[in-house]
């Protein structure tokens, strides 16, 4: 008896309460809906409610507990030298009893210590199946006859329905919230436990970063160096190169979209830069891998100069490119917004079109361009995949564009691609590196948004 | 009114003409060319800005484009394959698992030898199997073990080449460097040439790239196992993202009271919105795989991931639509007796349903192409199954196309670009769709 035929069993009973509820109350009220409080429907839905919301509360949390209780059940059964052992070798032994339950090993493969657990375990889960299927059901049925009994013509069911409602409303709009404590307390809390091996003063402002840690403690060079410079300034730099290429070029594209180009030629063209902020990162990292890098790469030599194969050009380049669709429509809007009376005033004193831009237009403009060139700032800063594939993991403090540097981001994954455990100071480094980017973009985000806010009603 | 200015006021006397005023001086002449050519060149550079940015779009598609077409067709070559017994099985048995044990490589040996008799060598042998692809073994052990009874009989097959011929035959590598250097040889040249001749080596269509999963052998990838992992991803992301982003709309752009616990709650979806993609993913490998246990690689878990980050989007599309339909609606619904949430759900979200589906449409498409977070949670694994669940590992054609851009094979570039076209087609088909969504069911009031 499998946990997802229960869940079809369970869904069968709140299916049958609705019914049930909903006939109930029109035979309370002899067939006449006019006698009812509510409609019939919330009646169904109550019912629903006591029999559903009881059973699903269980359902999770034994689906929750399931593990943990059978695991310290059987942990408790285990020959005392096993049971002595440091925890992650002992996570290995419960791993391989649980293979073995499984059938992942074939049984005839166990260690004969740990046989008879295997069986209990076996049961134990059996046991669990079979009690939640007991209870479940009970519970289930019990909640479906209480409401069911509550029924009565003048019982308020659409406010009791409504207001179940209302509560799942509130809950989902608190995800966002959870999220957010979700992000912090995991990155605090893996930060933490970094930084109780490196030194939190060393990781800021440490200038070395080498996060291969040796896997005896006597080897050479055992002990990483975790100084994040390089990759702050790495990020910094190819973040700048790709403002350089974003703002200038998101910026004209916006003011000739607002205020030269004709509805057509807008129709056109605001979709088709939008059309590069629709294509993945992947494919731009790809793109400054294979084409652009090595046209830099080369045109560099034409001229003498010496070019690294993964320079900061390369990806801070593509990566401008990637932006200008999200400085040139933020602008575009805040162009737009500005009243088209300021224009007229300075058309009436003689000045030309882009006189007008210069003098009125973008200096009323100014608090929202620089918001989201803020906002662009901070995607570039965040940006993972082009510098992944573009960037590679040289930590070089450097500020020559053609040499190679690397970021805070591809660290982030490369420390974290491959199976690593999960409590080495390599692993949580980058957790400490996630937390310093969140921070950092966090704050560049609410910095805009208040430059937003604060000059947004200037001329309503 | 301008007649009447100009019916009343005297006309001014064409005064100007006698005595030249400030503004037509040579230096004003000259200054007005300036700023008319300050004019033009401000005009310029704004046209060259979007000019600029529509090349790098136009070039970046012709380049994916151009590697990757190719990629749509194999070389393929057909030969005569005798089945016999003694190689295949040797026992006469009929089991499955000692039928694909059979000594197919030396079948399809004898089949290449067959063309081409004057090969004798150890070496010149070598470099003939080398003709075909690594994986054509197993192709035909699979065929036979799903039909016992070809064995005995000839069978005339179209077979894969190697990567190394397949770039060969499509020109994608320099045939001028001296043979030592090429991963060809000229006796493999001669071959090949004998065998287009005849008639027995052509492009044919890459149907294993449309329904294979990832191999080592870029002649023998194919994207049906990332689109069946994305497809399970996205369907996850958007059972979960999809209900609660909207119930979380309804609710704060309805029912909300204006305080401070919802004013929290607003800054925290517009901030959430910024979060970098790759803090998602840490987010996903510390709460559920570090802390709940769920399995690594698995489409689910990357679902999940997806759904917390395209949230935010949706909840601010959505209440967007939600605020656009009139008040009007609204009042008109209480006024016939309706209850609140009758309002809103019988009334408000079906006329924002176009709008909400637009903004969901969008984030899904996005979610589509995410690969950072998707990293983190380890669907970066080498996958040559088709997922058949959601708890399966499984990896995402992003992070397929990740995974091959960064493979050193000459024979992944091509596979790589067209990953990445099918991808482009999969967005443009979501982005078509919420332009029509919108197109045909836009109001306004």
């Amino acid at each position: 008896m499998s946990l997802s035929l229960l869940v079809v069993v369970l869904l069968g009973l709140t299916i049958l309460g609705y019914y049930l509820g909903k006939s109930r109350s029109l035979a309370l009220a002899g067939g006449k809906i006019r006698g009812l409080h509510s409609l019939p429907m919330f009646y169904g839905w109550y019912v629903v409610l006591w029999c559903g919301i009881p059973t699903l509360l269980l359902f999770g949390v034994w689906i929750a507990m399931e593990d943990w209780v059978v695991r310290s059940m059987v942990i408790s059964e285990l020959p005392e030298a096993i049971r002595s052992l440091p925890a992650d070798r002992l996570g290995l032994v419960i791993s391989d009893i649980r293979n073995l339950a499984y059938g992942n090993i074939p049984l005839d493969k166990a260690d004969p210590a740990i046989r008879p657990v295997v069986d209990h375990y076996i049961s134990l889960r059996q046991t669990g199946t079979a009690a939640v299927w007991v209870v479940c059901l009970c519970l289930g049925i019990a909640g479906l006859l209480y409401g069911r009994s509550r029924i009565s013509t003048e019982f308020r069911a659409r406010n009791r329905v409504e207001n179940a409602a209302n509560i799942l409303l509130i809950i989902s709009s608190t995800i966002a919230v959870l999220t957010t404590i979700g992000i912090v307390l995991s990155l605090v809390f893996e930060a933490l436990r970094f930084f109780a091996s490196v030194n939190p003063f060393e990781f800021v402002f440490g200038l070395t970063w080498s996060p291969q840690t040796a896997i005896r403690a006597d080897q050479v060079g055992s002990s990483g160096a975790f100084g994040a410079v390089p990759l702050f300034v790495g990020t910094l730099l190819i973040a700048a190169i790709a403002m350089l290429v974003a703002v200038p070029i998101g910026l004209m594209a916006a003011v000739y979209m607002a205020e030269y180009s004709g509805p057509k030629v807008r129709a056109w063209t605001k979709p088709a830069l939008e059309v590069l902020a629709g294509i993945p990162t992947v494919v731009y990292g790809f793109f400054a891998a294979l084409t652009v890098a090595p046209f830099i790469r080369n045109a560099g030599e034409s001229i003498g100069l010496e070019v690294a194969s993964q320079s900061a050009l390369a990806a801070g380049l593509v990566m401008g490119i990637m932006i200008i669709p999200f400085v040139s429509s933020l602008s575009d809007d805040v162009i737009n917004a500005v009243p088209q009376s300021l224009r007229d005033g300075s058309y009436g004193l003689g000045a030309t079109k882009s006189e007008t831009i210069k003098r009125v237009i973008l200096p009323a403009a100014l608090p929202g361009i620089a918001a989201s060139v803020i906002l662009a700032f901070s995607r570039a800063l965040g940006e993972t995949m082009i510098v992944v594939m573009a960037a590679g993991l040289a930590a070089n403090i450097t500020a020559n564009p053609l040499a190679a540097v690397t970021t805070v981001t591809v660290h982030i994954a490369s420390l974290l691609v491959g199976d690593q455990e999960f409590d080495s100071p390599k692993t949580l480094a980058a957790f400490a590196l996630g937390l310093v980017l969140f921070i950092v973009t966090l704050s560049l985000n609410i910095v805009a948004l208040r430059i937003v806010k604060k000059y947004r009603e200037q001329y309503d | 009114m301008t007649d009447i200015l100009a019916d009343t006021v005297p006309r001014q006397q064409p005064a100007a003409a006698l005595t030249p005023g400030i503004h037509m001086t040579d230096a004003a002449n000259k200054r007005l060319k300036a700023r008319y050519a300050a004019e033009r060149r401000f005009k310029l550079i704004g046209l060259a800005a979007i000019l600029f940015s529509l090349a790098a779009l136009v070039i970046l598609l012709t380049t994916i484009a151009s590697n990757g077409f190719t990629a749509f067709q194999q070389t393929h070559i057909r030969l005569d394959l005798q089945l016999s017994a003694e190689q295949i099985a040797p026992v006469g048995t009929t089991d499955v698992r000692q039928i694909m044990q059979g000594n197919y490589g030396a079948v399809i040996l004898a089949a290449l030898q067959k063309k081409f008799p004057e090969v004798q060598s150890r070496g010149e042998r070598r470099r003939l199997q080398a003709l075909v692809s690594a994986g054509a073994e197993s192709q035909v052990g699979r065929m036979v073990a799903a039909d016992p009874s070809l064995i005995g009989q000839s069978l005339s097959i179209w077979l894969p080449t190697s990567s190394d011929i397949d770039m060969f035959v499509k020109k994608q590598v320099d045939t001028t460097v001296p043979e030592e250097q090429r991963r060809v040889n000229d006796a493999q040249v001669r071959w090949i040439d004998s065998l287009k001749a005849s008639g027995d080596l052509e492009l044919r269509f890459n149907t294993r790239f449309f329904t294979g999963a990832d191999s080592r052998e870029p002649e023998l990838v194919g994207i049906w196992g990332g689109v069946v992992g994305s497809f399970y991803t996205l369907l996850v992301t958007l059972l979960v993202a999809f209900p609660l982003g909207i119930m979380a709309a309804i609710y704060l752009e309805e029912f909300a009271p204006k305080n401070r616990w919802t004013e929290t709650i607003e800054v925290n979806i517009n901030n959430l919105a910024a979060v970098p993609s790759i803090v998602y993913g840490l987010l996903g490998l510390a709460v559920f795989i570090g802390f709940f246990g769920m399995p690594r690689s698995a489409p689910f878990v990357g679902g999940l991931v997806l759904a917390l980050m395209s949230l935010p989007v949706i909840i601010i599309a959505s209440r967007a639509a939600l605020r656009a339909v009139p008040p009007s609606i609204r009042q008109a619904a209480l006024g016939l007796g309706a209850s609140p949430l009758q309002v809103v759900l019988h009334h408000v979200l079906p006329l924002a349903m176009p709008g909400i589906l637009t903004g969901t449409i969008i984030a899904m498409a996005h979610a589509l192409g995410e690969t950072a977070p998707l990293l983190m949670i380890g669907m970066v694994a080498f996958i040559v199954d088709i997922p058949a669940t959601p708890v399966d590992a499984a990896t995402v054609l992003p992070v397929q196309i990740f995974m091959w851009a960064d493979s050193s094979e000459r024979g992944f570039v091509e596979k790589t670009s067209a990953a990445i076209i099918v991808l482009l087609v999969f967005l443009l088909l979501m982005n078509l769709a919420a332009i029509l969504l919108r197109k045909k069911f836009e109001r306004r009031w």
